[in-house]
């Protein structure tokens, strides 16, 4: 396949930033997407220009740390598919890719397609997990949960963290990201004893970093590697209001 | 933005049922706008329910106003650097189009004010005569009133497909099933709604009412 790309190239936060075209040849549609710019860069660093800066790890589509707005798609056309797990099968020879970055305020440019996600990182650290230290992981039968909560608490934590959600948003909202971390606690019983403080810190937290309100537009599930449901922002949604009437937000030894 | 879409929605459903009264007859019509003045009569002194009201849904209005601007002044800060390429949608149409479609309905209401309340752009705007009024607002001739109204009708439509489900949703609807019941519930409210309002203009364009 022969490809034509339009990459966002950025030297720093700093600079202004531009589409550059770069015309790669005789990619395999068997190659992941990330392979393709592996090659664009080989190429690159052999001509001795600088090469496309992205973010990667494990390649398997369960770390988080790829993300790339493809053809304005977060992570490509493919649903349900981190950028790393997409194809080049999925586009067609000739074909014009447009590779950007996430935008979003709360997400700044580091290089080319690379984004600083710590805004995640501040909206966990205000209540994204259990005080209690829990030790190994107990016997699963000693504490019932039931069926129905284990598995949208289960579906809850499959979010990796990658930011396709933001990205997605017309509003630029982390609010699936935040409902998602926030609900796989809210469902089971270790997650009650800080229920509502958790909400109302996480919420801040979310507001704080710059993130947009959420709209219910409904971007973000279809864009969202793991399918995360749209109605896990009811439930974050239903313990705000929970957390705000009971006033929950100054419980002593928060 | 909930709360205060709710008051409206109901405003809107009561206004409709009204407007249906048209295919009563012209009196029945005009007795009750004249009616609507005098609601709570013998305990409040003349128009005072319906300034309350109006006082209610100018508050309703303004708030709505003011939280949707807060959310669309955030969504603009969110994102300062926009996409060189921006696909199309994946959501529903009417959630895209939730802040325009906003600007269109307040320009058609204060043109609906200035034509049915105070008369000022009616042809007849006799005040003591509603069901003339309204005769002579959709007249055939006057097929670009009707056109409007018409499109601003619709666009209510869409702004209430999306803004009943998401005002449920805002207040913790939190179930995939109770979501497509909310959808389901939002789209049907919609259509009803527009339909309940359309009926009366194309009722008096055909001459069914006259």
């Amino acid at each position: 396949m022969n490809l034509t790309l339009r990459i966002w190239r950025q030297k720093g936060p700093e600079d202004k930033g531009r589409m550059v075209t770069y015309p790669v040849d005789d990619v395999s549609p068997d190659m992941s997407f990330l392979e393709m710019l592996d090659v664009l860069n080989e190429r690159l660093i052999l001509a001795g220009e600088d090469p496309v800066a992205f973010d990667h790890d494990c390649r398997e589509g369960i770390c988080g740390m790829c993300g790339l707005m493809i053809n304005g798609d977060a992570h490509g056309p493919q649903r349900g598919t981190t950028a790393c797990q997409l194809h080049m099968r999925q586009f067609t020879d000739g074909e014009t890719i447009d590779i950007e970055p996430w935008r979003a305020s709360a997400f700044p440019v580091v290089k080319d397609l690379v984004v600083n996600r710590s805004a995640f990182d501040k909206i966990i650290a205000a209540g994204g997990y259990i005080t209690a230290p829990t030790g190994s992981a107990p016997e699963a039968h000693s504490t019932p949960v039931a069926k129905a909560n284990a598995d949208a608490a289960f579906e809850s934590a499959a979010c990796i963290g990658c930011g396709a959600c933001v990205a997605a948003c017309p509003n630029g909202s982390g609010m699936l990201f935040t409902a998602a971390k926030l609900t796989q606690l809210s469902l089971l019983p270790q997650g009650q004893p800080e229920r509502y403080t958790r909400v109302i810190g996480m919420v801040d937290a979310h507001d704080e970093a710059g993130f947009g309100g959420c709209t219910n537009a409904g971007e973000c599930t279809p864009a969202c590697p793991k399918g995360i449901p749209l109605n896990t922002i009811g439930r974050l949604n239903r313990d705000y209001l929970a957390a705000t009437a009971k006033g929950a937000g100054n419980t002593p030894g928060s | 933005m909930a709360v205060t879409g709710i008051l409206l929605a109901l405003f809107l459903i009561a206004h409709m049922l009204g407007n249906l009264k048209v295919f009563t007859g012209e009196t029945s019509f005009d007795h009750y706008a004249h009616w609507l003045r005098d609601i709570g009569k013998p305990l409040l002194p003349g128009v005072w329910f319906l300034w309350i009201l109006r006082a209610v849904l100018v508050v309703a209005v303004v708030a709505h106003i003011v939280s949707a601007t807060v959310l669309a002044r955030r969504a603009r800060a969110a994102r300062p650097v926009r996409y060189a390429h921006r696909k199309k949608i994946n959501g529903s149409y009417a959630a895209r189009t939730m802040r325009w479609g906003g600007v269109i309905i307040l320009l058609f209401v204060i043109y609906h004010l200035l034509d049915l309340t105070t008369g000022t752009l009616n042809p007849v705007g006799n005040e003591s005569k509603p069901y003339g009024n309204v005769v002579a607002d959709f007249a055939p001739e006057r097929w670009y009133v009707t056109l409007f109204y018409t499109l601003a009708i619709v666009t209510v439509g869409f702004h209430l497909r999306h803004g009943a489900f998401s005002a449920f949703r805002s207040l913790g609807q939190q179930t995939p099933r109770g979501e497509r019941t909310a959808r389901t519930a939002a789209l049907i409210f919609a259509v009803l709604l527009c339909a309940g309002y359309l009926v009366v203009p194309f009722a008096v364009l055909t001459g069914l009412v006259s």
